[in-house]
C-alpha cells in the first residue's frame, strides 16, 4: 500500500519516481497547490476507498500521516 | 402593499425544500401569502419544515426526483400551480482526472435531468397555469470557474441554457422561466467540513459585501420572480452574489 501511495503522489505532483519518503511534509513539495490538494483527496478516495473531508485532511502533515489515515479508515 | 408584489392565492411548488435555500424559499413565499407545496426525499425533515411554515394550507410530498416514477407521481398529485422553484442540488468537488461516470450521472441526474423531467411532467399534466412562473436555482459557478467544480459548473451551465430554451417555448402560454445564479450561500453543505474553515475564510475575501449569502437572500428574489410584478421577465439569468463576480 505504501508503494502505491508513493507512486500516486509522484504521479500527481510530477515528482521523479522513488523520491517520496514517509517523513516528507507533502505540502512542501514544489508542485503543491490547491489543485494538488484536491487531487490527493480524490486519489485517496479513488485508489484506497478513503473519503476524507477537507476539514480533516488539513490535519494530516506527512506522507506517513496519509498512510496511518488509510490504515485507520480501512481497518 | 401593491398587490403586484403579493403572493396571495398563489400555489407554488418548491423542490429540495427540506433544508438550506429551498427551506428558506418555502418559508418566505408562505410568509408573503403563498400556499406552498414542498418536496424533498427526507419525510421527517419535510414534516418539520411544514410545521414551521407561516400560515396554513401548505402540503408536503416526499419524492426522490432522480426516480422517474416518483417525478410522475409528484406531478400527478400537484394542484394547478402558479409557480415552481427548482432547487434540488448537491456539491461534489473533484478534479476532472478523478471524475467517475457514476458521479457524473448522479450530479447531472439530480441537478439537470430531474428538473427538466419534472417541468415536462407538470406541463403534460397541465399543472402550470397560463402566466405561471418557473424559477431554477442555478449558480455563479456556471460563469465563474473554480478548480475542482467542473462537473457542477457544467451541469449548472446546461441548466442556464435549458432555462432560456424553456422560456422561449413557454412564452406563448405566458409562462415565464428564469434562473437565479447565487454565489456561495451559507448552508449545511458548507458547514459539513467538505470545505475547511481556512479555505472558506480565503474564499470570503472574494466577496466585496464582506459575507457569503444567507438562504434568505436567495428567497427574497424568488418572491419577486413568483409575484405578478415580474410578469415581463423571462429567460433571464440573474446573478445574486454579494459582488463576487465583480472581481
Amino acid at each position: 500500500m505504501e508503494k502505491e501511495l508513493f507512486e500516486q503522489l509522484e504521479d500527481i505532483l510530477e515528482l521523479a519516481p522513488g523520491t517520496v519518503t514517509l517523513s516528507d511534509t507533502f505540502r512542501d513539495y514544489e508542485n503543491w497547490d490547491s489543485m494538488a490538494n484536491l487531487s490527493v483527496i480524490a486519489m485517496l478516495d479513488d485508489s484506497f476507498g478513503v473519503h476524507i473531508a477537507s476539514q480533516d485532511f488539513k490535519n494530516l502533515i506527512t506522507v506517513g500521516d496519509l498512510i496511518e489515515e488509510i490504515k485507520k479508515r480501512t481497518a | 402593499m401593491n398587490p403586484l408584489f403579493g403572493l396571495a392565492e398563489k400555489k407554488i411548488l418548491v423542490t429540495g425544500a427540506s433544508s438550506g435555500i429551498g427551506r428558506a424559499v418555502a418559508d418566505m413565499l408562505a410568509g408573503q401569502g403563498a400556499t406552498v407545496m414542498i418536496t424533498a426525499r427526507n419525510e421527517e425533515r419535510l414534516q418539520t419544515v411544514l410545521q414551521s411554515l407561516p400560515n396554513d394550507g401548505h402540503h408536503y410530498f416526499c419524492a426522490d426526483l432522480t426516480v422517474d416514477e416518483e417525478v410522475k407521481k409528484l406531478a400527478a398529485e400537484m394542484p394547478v400551480l402558479d409557480g415552481i422553484i427548482l432547487n434540488a442540488g448537491m456539491v461534489k468537488t473533484v478534479p476532472v482526472q478523478f471524475v467517475k461516470r457514476e458521479d457524473l450521472d448522479y450530479m447531472f441526474n439530480l441537478m439537470l435531468h430531474s428538473s427538466i423531467l419534472l417541468v415536462q411532467q407538470l406541463l403534460k399534466n397541465k399543472k402550470l397555469k397560463p402566466g405561471a412562473s418557473v424559477c431554477f436555482i442555478s449558480s455563479v459557478a456556471s460563469q465563474k470557474i473554480t478548480i475542482g467544480n467542473a462537473i457542477y459548473s457544467a451541469a449548472k451551465g446546461a441548466l442556464n441554457s435549458f432555462t432560456k430554451s424553456l422560456a422561449l417555448e413557454l412564452a406563448p402560454k405566458q409562462i415565464r422561466v428564469n434562473a437565479i445564479l447565487p454565489g456561495m450561500v451559507q448552508t449545511a453543505i458548507l458547514n459539513s467540513g467538505v470545505v475547511s474553515d481556512e479555505q472558506l475564510q480565503i474564499h470570503l475575501k472574494n466577496y466585496p459585501l464582506g459575507r457569503f449569502g444567507q438562504p434568505q437572500d436567495i428567497a427574497g428574489l424568488t418572491v419577486y420572480l413568483m409575484a405578478d410584478v415580474s410578469q415581463w421577465m423571462t429567460g433571464s439569468l440573474i446573478v445574486l452574489d454579494g459582488g463576487y463576480t465583480l472581481k
